[in-house]
């Protein structure tokens, strides 16, 4: 793929603790890729799948949940639920002839700050690496 | 509730592949109880086909609308001024919906956007089992509430076949034995004797053997 190809990615992260993983990023003066979109929501388990497809409609090359551990969703069953949802639009995507892996999902944790930034970083090579979504 | 799943999305697509303007329409009768024909789904498969465009570099409208109900000519009037709008519809109604639109716009292309599987109920969430055969002669009063028309698979109305086995049916592991639960449930209540009762052989006239139906409630015809 083309160097210059910088995809638009779109991030869904919980309020708890990947925003705490946020706040510690920051305070470690860790600075994720500009052309990550960031969307705070209050539980990943809010998320619906139109959420997960609606970036893709409107641009998007990528989409990624950042969550809590499993067990240790504040919810209980929020991060359970939107893995299955983010399961359901692989497989949407899979039907459209689109690279599943354009979507997932990360567990974090409150102090993780660095996997905070590494799991963008890591999105944006895949999706770097894939290239547009647009058909040749 | 009337329980349907959605076409796979590239049947769909197919389906619609020579039309760009498309009007993909909800109802918010028993799909969306059911989670596959609301105003939920018309804007998922909306958005869907709007990625599918995107991939494949076509340029398409997709809009989506929900009726009140599409099993009801008041509510399927409604689209009226919008329907010529549109290259095709896409129905995420059971089967009546799109048959009554292609009653009602004659000329529009109605295409259906969901498989029409049974007459059932959630057992749990996002799991629908099978309760009713349409039969048009009810009987489940005889075998403790339990219906072993919809629900046995060979129908038998006069105990189990050499098929059960440990409470399963044998033609799968994951279907109980309706005459097992319907054993089980009498004795508990103390009501077994009630299923020595003969049931004669079942007139299916009333079924779809006796072929399309149709109801007719005189006190209110208008």
């Amino acid at each position: 793929m083309s160097d210059n190809f910088r995809p638009k990615i779109v991030a869904f992260y919980c309020s708890n603790c990947a925003s705490s993983a946020a706040n510690v990023a920051e305070g470690m003066d860790k600075a994720l890729p500009d052309n990550v979109k960031m969307v705070q929501v209050p539980c990943t388990g809010r998320l619906e799948i139109l959420h997960l497809l609606k970036p893709f409609e409107e641009g998007a090359d990528g989409v990624y949940v950042a969550g809590c551990q499993e067990d240790s969703c504040q919810y209980v069953t929020g991060i359970t639920k939107a893995a299955k949802r983010v399961a359901y639009v692989k497989n949407t995507l899979e039907q459209l002839d689109i690279e599943p892996e354009r979507i997932n999902i990360y567990n974090l944790s409150a102090g993780k700050g660095q996997a905070f930034v590494d799991v963008a970083l890591e999105m944006n090579d895949r999706v770097r690496e894939l290239g547009p979504v647009l058909s040749e | 509730m009337i329980v349907a799943e959605p076409k796979p999305i590239k049947e769909i697509l197919e389906m619609v592949k020579d039309y760009n303007k498309i009007l993909v329409l909800g109802c918010k009768g028993c799909v969306t109880v059911c989670n596959v024909g609301g105003t939920k789904e018309a804007a998922i498969l909306a958005s869907t086909l709007k990625i599918a465009a995107r991939k494949n570099g076509k340029k398409i409208e997709v809009e989506e609308h929900t009726l009140e109900r599409q099993c009801d000519p008041e509510y399927v009037d409604e689209v009226k001024d919008m329907i010529d709008d549109y290259d095709a519809i896409i129905s995420i109604a059971c089967g009546v919906g799109p048959q009554f639109l292609s009653e009602r716009y004659p000329t529009a292309r109605v295409f259906p956007g969901v498989n029409t599987k049974f007459m059932g109920g959630a057992v749990e969430h996002g799991v629908w089992s099978e309760r009713c055969a349409g039969c048009g002669q009810c009987v489940v009063h005889h075998f403790g509430g339990l219906c072993p028309i919809a629900r046995c698979s060979k129908s038998l109305l006069n105990g189990p076949c050499g098929g059960s086995s440990n409470g399963k049916c044998e033609i799968s592991q994951d279907v109980d034995c309706i005459w097992d639960i319907i054993v089980r449930k009498m004795t508990e209540l103390g009501r077994l004797e009630e299923l020595l009762e003969f049931m004669p052989p079942k007139s299916w006239i009333t079924a779809r053997d006796g072929g399309p139906r149709r109801l007719i409630r005189e006190e209110l015809v208008i």
